[in-house]
Formats: structure tokens, C-alpha cells, sequence
């Protein structure tokens, strides 16, 4: 099922004669509809683009007018919010740390639930289909149930960031938390799709003496470039965007926080400049943006893939 | 930030990290494949299959199973590990219905019913919208946009929405200029006035997840074979019959995953609140009540207990995804 390809259903309108009552009704419940769509649809982007006028406006300009009054002419538009922030806070810093968290946060979980998956979908095991009905059961639990256990494991073994050095290795804990946390959703949908390979694959691959890593390596994951891609996007914008774990995980220490985490401590902190937190958000949406803007083909294939299954 | 240092420090460290991930893993596979290779040949089946499966097995059983049972002990524990029985659900249920547990637990349940309500009211009404232009792809992909955003961002975005003057002075929050120049009303306090604040944060939140729905249910509503409306309209259907009669069926089965998605989410919902109102002015939820306790109060029984709490709500769900995967398993 592809969204894309949106069938153009036979309409009502093509049957009636030019101009005959019917078709003037027609014509105006399409006009109703195409109203509608639009209205709801600038709505719907009003609260985004009122953002994205607002982090180009002076300060003086934010505290006395609505943003839509800087749409008319005379434009007053600066870049000061985005400088200042930049200068003031640890947002670059952040920005960066982002990058550390989320690049190898999204690699490791991927890579072991494709191990995982492709021992669910083509390999024989006892209680196989029970441990995948496990994870199909882990996807519902809180992640609040963990944090207890695994925050005291963590701190009695010495596993925290601020223990942690060198600089990188601060973010060990928060990328084995993510591993544990992104997995259950990643070998479903993996499995799945391993598993609607067509078996003669293996069969021909067998007989002519290919090992399982050769088939792993050279035949299921090159097939498997969609879903890998899809499932790649959803976990980087997960984490990327990712609050709570961050913060159970890498805490508020301005040198290893996140975006997110960065962010959120200015809503609080900020008071008198909170004009600044309009362009420190843009800043922070800027790449989930690209990635979702650039890749959005991929990202709807997952979703569907995720919930309307076959 | 300091250019200097993060070209020679940090920027190595990301590349580093960047290449090292991939061969650790890869190397344990390889690494494993091959001694397995050295096994007698009636031992590899049996062993194959565990090197495949361990490190997911490790990772799901000690950050998500093992400690959901943790947790479980820890909430009839108090903070030096002595057992207390009942006595932290016995705290965190004192008081109702004022009770700041209860609030949280009022709270999610408004969360359930109206996020899950609206957003596949919204998504379903915007599905079938747009299937109807030929610009469906851009309005869509508009809608989805907020998808791509964190929760922190979207807060930010929401309070400026609903940013607050009093009456007289000029509104800058969109939401308060519409009240006031459209229909001449005062200004509300929206995100800090108990009685409506709730609404806000959760009206904000279905904002950014209807996208989600609207995609997977117009991936549905496309399922549908066209002829059978075209039966439908050639008998004399009207447009609103069609959908009550055969669309709405029809795609019933990806309502019912679309909204047991969406209880879930609004049970753990977090972040928003998070950012929008910490908690304040009545509206905690249990995912923030419990990070509280945990990081504010020290009260790790109590967090644990609210945890436990979480995990009742979402048993039920959990058991109706185990049936439905069963079902299409059979199906299969």
C-alpha cells in the first residue's frame, strides 16, 4: 500500500451534463471541500510558521505585537535571537551532543535486532514463537517501570556519566538504555519483514554452500534496504527528539546534555529573554526537519508497516 | 561555542565512536559465526540460533523485563530496601481525590479519552478530506510535519500559542488575539488556570500526533476498493451514508491499532507537560509524577509504586495487542 499513490477515484462530477443542476452542485460541494481542506490545512501550520516569525523578531517587536502584524510591510526582521543564543547557552554544545547520542544509539539497536529478527524469521530454536510474542508484549510496557532498577544498577557499578570518562564515554549509559528501549519495536518490525522473503532465497542459497553470514550479509539485508531505512529514521527522530530517557540517563550536566534537555532547562531559566527559546526550538528542529523533509517516503512505509501489517 | 576544541577533541571522539559501533558489532557476529563453524556439525543448529537472538535477549531482558519486576519489589520496599507492604501505594493513594497521585491518575484518564478521541476524530475526518484533492501529498505531508519535532519544541511552539496579556493589553499569544478580535471575549490564562489547562496541554498534543494517524488510517480508507463505493453511489447512496455504511466499517480494524496506539501514548504521556507546565496548576500526570518523586523527593518506593500503577492501566491494552497479533498470526 503506497500513500503516494493516491488512486483518483471516478468522482461524481464526471457523470452529470455541463451546467445541468447537478453538476452546479457538484461543482460547489468540490468548491466546499477544497475550502475546507485549505482552512484546516493553514491551521494546521499556524502554530509552526508563528514560531518561525517569531524567532526572526526583534525583542522589542515580540513583547508589544502579535507575531502576524510582522507579515505587512515595514519587515523588521534580525537574526540577533538565533546569535544570542547561540553565544549565551550551551546550545552548540548541545547540539553536538545530540549527535553523539543519537548516531550510536540508533546503530546498535538496529544491528542487534537484525541479528534477532533474522534468527526469528529463518532459523528453528524451542520457544521461538513464545520469546517473539514476549517482545510483541514488552512494546506496550512503560519505560518508567525501568528506570528504578536500572539507575540504581547503574549507580552502584559506577555506570554513570559523570563517572564516565573520557568525553564520549559519558554517553555509554543513555545508548545501552536506548539499545533496551528501541529494541522490542525493531525486531517486530524486522521480523516481519525477514520473514515475507521468499524461501526459495535461502533454499538456492544453501545448496549452493553460501554460510549464514553470507546470506545475512548479501542477500537479506541488501533486500531489506526499505524497512532497514524506514526503522533507521524512526529511531534517530526518537532519540533525537528523545526527553525523559535523556534525562534519567545523561541528567541536566550542561557539557553532556542534549538538545531536548538543553531546551527544557531554558523554558524554566530564561525569564526575561524567553524570546530566545523561539530560536533555540528552530534550532533544534532544524535537522528532524531535513531528515523527515528529505526521507519522508520512508518514514510513512514504516508507520504503515508498523501498524497495518501484510 | 569553542570551535577550536570541538575540531580537535570532540569531532575525532564522533568519528571514532562513529566507526567503532558498526565493528564491534560486527565483529561479534563474525567472531561468534566462526567459532560456531569449529562446532560438530549436529551442535551448530542448536547453538546458531542463541548467537543470533543473545544480545537482543541480554539487552530486552535487562533494561525492560527484569527491571519491570525490579520495580515491582521496589514499590513494597522504602528507600533503605526495607520491605513496607502496601504502605507506598498506601501514600501515593492518600487523599482522594485531591491526593497528588489522584490528579495524576484524573489527568491520564482525560488524557485517554480526549487525545485518543479527537486525534482519530481529526485524522479520520482529515483522511477522508484530502482523499478528495488532488494536492493530497502537500497538505498531507504539512500535517505530518509535527511529527518530526520533539515534544520539547512543541511546547515551546504551544506556549507562545497560547502567551498570555491581561485584558486591554495587546494579545501577542495567537490563540488569546483570535478570542479577543474574533469574538470580542477576555483573554484566557490558558496553560495555568486549573479549570481549562488540562484541555490546552492536551489540545497541543494531539496537534502534533494527528499526522500520524491521518497517514495510517488514509492508508486504509485507500484500501478500499473503489468499485464497491461506485456500487454504493450508482444505488443512490449519499456521501455521508457511504462513509457510515461501508468506509467507516471497513476500516474499523485500523481504528482499533491506530487507537490502542494512541491509549498507550496517552497513558506515558510526559514530555509535554513537562516543558508546557511541569506539573504545575493541576496537571500532573503519572509519567511526570513519578520522575518527580524519583529525582525531586528521593522517593524511590513511591516512584516505583506510581510506575506499578502505570503498568495496571496499560495491562489491558497490552493483553488485547497479544490477541490481536495472534489472530493475524493465524491468519497468516
Amino acid at each position: 500500500m503506497s500513500v503516494a499513490a493516491a488512486a483518483d477515484r471516478p468522482g461524481t462530477a464526471a457523470t452529470a451534463a455541463r451546467f445541468s443542476p447537478r453538476w452546479i452542485a457538484d461543482r460547489l460541494s468540490k468548491g466546499v471541500i477544497h475550502v475546507v481542506v485549505i482552512s484546516l490545512t493553514v491551521a494546521w501550520i499556524v502554530p509552526t510558521v508563528g514560531l518561525l516569525v517569531t524567532s526572526f523578531r526583534p525583542f522589542a517587536a515580540i513583547t508589544s505585537s502579535g507575531w502576524w502584524t510582522a507579515l505587512a510591510p515595514q519587515f523588521t526582521f534580525t537574526l540577533e535571537n538565533y546569535t544570542k543564543v547561540l553565544s549565551s547557552t550551551n546550545l552548540g554544545a548541545s547540539f553536538f551532543n545530540s549527535f553523539m547520542i543519537s548516531i550510536p544509539a540508533t546503530v546498535i539497536p538496529i544491528a542487534i535486532a537484525a541479528f534477532a529478527a533474522y534468527a526469528f524469521a529463518w532459523m528453528k530454536f524451542p520457544l521461538r514463537d513464545w520469546i517473539f510474542l514476549g517482545i510483541v508484549g514488552v512494546l506496550a510496557i512503560p519505560l518508567q517501570l525501568s528506570f528504578v532498577p536500572v539507575l540504581s544498577f547503574f549507580v552502584a557499578h559506577g555506570i554513570t556519566s559523570s563517572n564516565l570518562q573520557p568525553y564520549g564515554l559519558q554517553f555509554l549509559p543513555v545508548w545501552l538504555a536506548h539499545t533496551g528501549y528501541g529494541l522490542p519495536f525493531s525486531i517486530y518490525l524486522l521480523a516481519n519483514f525477514f520473514r515475507a522473503l521468499p524461501s526459495e532465497l535461502f533454499e538456492s542459497a544453501e545448496i549452493d554452500g553460501a554460510g549464514t553470514l553470507t546470506v545475512f550479509f548479501r542477500i537479506v539485508l541488501p533486500l531489506s534496504v526499505p524497512a532497514l531505512a524506514s526503522l533507521v529514521i524512526f529511531q534517530f527522530l526518537w532519540i533525537w527528539n528523545d526527553l525523559l530517557v535523556a534525562l534519567i540517563y545523561v541528567g541536566g550536566a550542561p557539557e553532556v546534555a542534549p538538545l531536548t534537555v538543553t531546551i527544557a532547562n531554558l523554558t524554566n531559566s530564561l525569564g526575561q529573554g524567553y524570546q530566545l527559546l523561539t530560536a533555540a526550538a528552530f534550532f533544534s528542529m532544524f535537522v528532524p526537519l531535513i531528515v523527515f523533509l528529505s526521507l519522508q517516503r520512508y518514514f510513512v512505509r514504516g508507520i504503515l508497516a508498523g501498524s497495518v501489517k501484510g | 561555542m569553542d570551535w577550536g576544541a570541538f575540531l580537535t577533541t570532540q569531532l575525532p571522539i564522533l568519528i571514532a565512536t562513529v566507526v567503532a559501533v558498526p565493528a564491534v558489532i560486527v565483529g561479534y557476529i563474525v567472531g561468534a559465526e566462526f567459532l560456531v563453524r569449529r562446532l560438530p556439525d549436529a551442535a551448530r543448529p542448536a547453538v546458531r540460533p542463541w548467537i543470533w537472538v543473545g544480545p537482543a535477549l541480554f539487552f530486552v531482558s535487562a533494561f525492560l523485563i527484569l527491571p519491570a519486576f525490579g520495580t515491582a519489589f521496589a514499590s513494597f520496599q522504602n528507600n533503605t530496601g526495607q520491605f513496607v507492604g502496601f504502605k507506598n501505594y498506601a501514600n501515593q493513594l492518600a487523599d482522594f481525590p485531591s491526593g497528588g497521585a489522584w490528579v495524576a491518575i484524573r489527568n491520564n484518564a482525560y488524557w485517554l479519552v480526549l487525545y485518543t478521541a479527537f486525534v482519530l476524530a481529526f485524522g479520520l475526518l482529515l483522511a477522508v478530506l484530502f482523499d478528495r484533492v488532488r494536492y493530497e501529498t502537500l497538505v498531507k505531508s504539512l500535517i505530518f510535519m509535527p511529527m518530526a519535532i520533539s515534544s520539547v519544541a512543541l511546547g515551546v511552539i504551544w506556549k507562545f500559542m497560547y502567551w498570555y496579556q491581561p485584558p486591554g493589553a495587546t494579545q501577542t499569544g495567537t490563540v488569546n488575539a483570535f478570542l479577543v478580535g474574533v469574538f470580542h471575549t477576555d483573554p484566557r490564562i490558558w496553560i495555568q488556570d486549573p479549570a481549562i489547562d488540562n484541555f490546552a496541554i492536551i489540545g497541543a498534543a494531539v496537534w502534533g500526533i494527528t499526522g500520524f494517524a491521518m497517514v495510517i488510517l488514509s492508508a486504509a480508507l485507500k484500501g478500499i476498493p473503489a468499485d464497491l463505493l461506485e456500487a454504493a453511489r450508482v444505488d443512490g447512496a449519499g456521501e455521508i451514508t457511504i462513509f457510515r455504511r461501508v468506509i467507516f466499517p471497513l476500516m474499523m480494524p485500523t481504528v482499533v491499532v491506530v487507537g490502542t496506539t494512541l491509549v498507550i501514548f496517552a497513558l506515558k504521556a510526559f514530555d509535554v507537560v513537562y516543558v508546557m507546565t511541569g506539573g504545575n496548576f493541576g496537571t500532573d500526570v503519572l509519567a511526570n509524577r513519578m520522575y518527580k518523586l524519583l529525582y525531586f523527593s528521593g522517593n524511590q518506593g513511591g516512584a516505583a509504586a506510581v510506575a506499578v500503577i502505570l503498568l495496571l492501566a496499560v495491562i489491558p491494552v497490552l493483553i488485547f495487542n497479544l490477541r490481536q497479533f495472534r489472530a493475524v498470526e493465524a491468519r497468516r
